[in-house]
């Protein structure tokens, strides 16, 4: 990968500090290209958490230490993690804040470029620097269909980064993490948080945002969602859903341009039809596959690859076929 | 009770969407009101139909948009749905803002209506389909320095508060916060009513009140291209994909699938 041309400071959100997630590491290997990463935080990252970030190279990782009225469930209010963003941004003198594509960072990342006079480019798709010395964000825009770049004229750049920008690398040299903590302010006016459930995620499977392989199901499962499962697990994918079909209860995430997005090697869609809003949140992914029982399904217009038939019927068995193999290799 | 709704003209997902120089083609044949935001008036509508009557005599919803005069297409949408009022902040001192001078614009438009009485909520969309940022509703609390609750599943008024419960990648939340207030909306709060005839003619003979950034005492250094903090240099549609290879399955639909997946070295 390219190195740095400027000697910038970057900065990488982690939040949660439990585990560092993919999505994070990506960041990291992004933000290397960049200059020299460190990491903000919240509260204190475990010790794996540590001893990844010292294999992509971070040597200091900041740790807010926020008004006691604040440490609680109201810590993952936007305006808090923009606050701490904002500080770390003064304390280290940092050039560029990486930070994941979750909706909460968006806005913080977002309300932190308000508090700093800083640009922002919400969701980009890779980053780079133009020769200039300008930080450049590129995008997939439209469900897809055009490609974007925009570059950011102020000093300081804050970013949030889709999922599956970068293969995560680590670093040449691991280096011992310090932690340091950093007080913070926050002002301005807060709604109380009154309660709040973590989401707990599927540990059988990997994650929807960063999966390599994602299986998608849609109305034509007619609420089966077997097979769509049965094909999953023996590929080893993430399963995600349409709209239609979370809202008839079938499943509880979606893809698209107001739920996940996904940009994996390997899309599959059963019985998804491929409206545009469907499109937005997958029409990045490198392979696509549908089964459709509809010779004419618009989705095929995006497919590599398509299989006309009852999605029952096909993916049982091309389950049982990938099973044979993987058994045979 | 009074709401403003900040709405967005937007190419609709269904035309087919373009940049012209740059910047998104907002040509009137293809504009649309930002679907998503239907769901910010659905909510408005509702909490005020929850009122009583003398209440719901008093109360007021604007429909806001900063757009050049094409936007007019949104707010008749939003008429139709059933808003009081329109307002469109169009100049040309506005043309290529980015999201804090959509934000700036969105708050000094507020501003000028709680000069006539004040606004208890602002109640915005989840997300703008063309650029999908989901980050001016945040923005516009913080310039008007009020609380956000953002991304609303369930929305009820309690006294002087709207309390909100939501579901984010990360976790389930209830947020309560006191009036005025910003709320945005998420697509999963409800299901926007269909307009109907009484509605669609009476929203023919509205009028839409124009703004300038001179009206609302904006800072043309602040706003538009001038204000803008990122530049896009370079748009250009994705090449085309070469066709499907599409199988008819005869009862080795599943096997072709898993062979190309084989052969392709995907699993
Ligand atoms: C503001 C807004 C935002 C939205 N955001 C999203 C979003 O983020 N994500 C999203 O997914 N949708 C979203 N939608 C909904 C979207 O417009 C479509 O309605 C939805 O994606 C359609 O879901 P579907 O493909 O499952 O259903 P359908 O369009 O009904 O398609 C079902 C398909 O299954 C096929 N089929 C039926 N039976 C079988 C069978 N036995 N075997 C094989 N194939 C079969 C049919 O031929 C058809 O093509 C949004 C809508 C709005 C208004
Ligand atoms: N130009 C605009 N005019 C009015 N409202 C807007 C505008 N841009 C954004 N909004 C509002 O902010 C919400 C989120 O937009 P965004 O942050 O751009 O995705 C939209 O759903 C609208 O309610």
């Amino acid at each position: 990968m390219a190195e740095p041309t400027h000697n910038r400071t970057v900065l990488v959100l982690l939040d949660p500090a439990g585990e560092v997630r993919s999505s994070v590491l990506e960041l990291l290997t992004l933000g290397r290209t960049l200059g020299r990463v460190e990491a903000v935080t919240l509260e204190a990252p475990s010790v794996e958490a540590l001893a990844q970030l010292g294999a992509y190279g971070v040597e200091t990782v900041h740790q807010a230490e926020l008004p006691a009225d604040l440490r609680g469930d109201s810590r993952h209010l936007s305006a808090v993690v923009a606050a701490v963003l904002a500080a770390a941004v003064r304390l280290t003198d940092a050039d560029v804040v990486l930070a994941p594509a979750t909706f909460g960072a968006k806005e913080a990342v977002a309300l932190a470029g308000r508090e700093l006079g800083a640009g922002v480019i919400i969701d980009a798709a890779g980053v780079s620097e133009d020769d200039q010395g300008h930080i450049v964000g590129t995008k997939r825009v439209f469900a897809g269909s055009w490609d974007t770049a925009s570059r950011v004229t102020t000093d300081v750049a804050a970013l949030t980064v889709r999922a599956n920008a970068v293969v995560p690398q680590p670093a040449e040299t691991a280096v011992a993490t310090e932690v340091e903590g950093f007080v913070v302010n926050v002002a301005g006016n807060l709604p109380a948080v009154t309660s709040r459930t973590e989401t707990v995620r599927d540990t059988d499977r990997p994650t929807l945002e960063e999966a390599a392989i994602v299986v998608a199901g849609g109305r034509g499962t007619d609420g089966d969602f077997g097979p769509v499962h049965e094909f999953a697990d023996a590929v080893g994918a993430a399963v995600g859903a349409t709209r239609d079909a979370v809202f008839e209860g079938w499943y509880d995430r979606y893809i698209g341009q107001t739920g996940v997005t996904v940009a994996p090697r390997l899309y599959v869609g059963a019985g998804i039809s491929g409206a545009p809003h469907h499109r937005g949140g997958m029409q990045a992914s490198q392979v696509i596959v549908a089964v459709n029982n509809d010779p004419e399904a618009p989705i095929f217009e995006i497919c590599d690859f398509a299989v006309v038939g009852e999605l029952s019927d096909v993916l049982t068995q091309a389950a049982e076929v990938i099973r044979e193999h993987k058994a045979a290799r | 009770m009074r709401i403003a709704v900040p709405v967005k003209y937007v190419p609709d997902i269904n035309a087919e969407r373009k940049f012209v120089d740059c910047r998104v083609d907002r040509d009137p044949g293809v504009g649309t009101l930002n679907e998503l935001d239907e769901n910010a008036l659905e909510a408005a509508l509702r909490l005020v139909e929850s009122l009583d009557e003398a209440e719901q005599a008093s109360s007021e919803i604007v429909a806001v948009t900063v757009a050049p005069p094409e936007g007019d297409m949104a707010l008749r949408k939003a008429f139709q749905m059933g808003v009081d009022r329109g307002v469109r902040v169009s100049d040309d001192a506005l043309a290529g803002s980015d999201y804090f001078g959509t934000a700036t614009a969105l708050a000094a438009a507020v501003r000028r209506l709680e000069t006539e009485a004040p606004v208890d909520l602002v109640i915005t969309g989840m997300a703008a389909l063309d650029g999908l940022g989901s980050v001016v509703p945040a923005l516009l609390a913080a310039e008007l320095d009020r609380p956000a609750v953002t991304f609303a599943k369930k929305i009820a008024l309690l006294d002087g508060s709207v309390e909100v419960t939501r579901e984010t990648d990360e976790a389930a939340e209830s947020l309560l916060a006191p009036l005025p207030a910003v709320l945005s909306v998420a697509d999963t709060a409800n299901r926007p009513r269909f307009p109907n005839f009484k509605l669609i003619m009476a929203a023919r003979s509205k009028e839409i009140e124009a703004w300038s950034a001179a009206d609302l005492g904006l800072d043309p250094g602040q706003v538009g291209t001038a204000g803008a903090r990122t530049e896009t240099t370079h748009a250009a549609p994705r090449p085309e994909k070469p066709a499907v290879e599409l199988v008819q399955d005869k009862g080795e639909g599943g096997k072709a699938l898993a062979e190309y997946l084989i052969r392709h070295e995907l699993v």
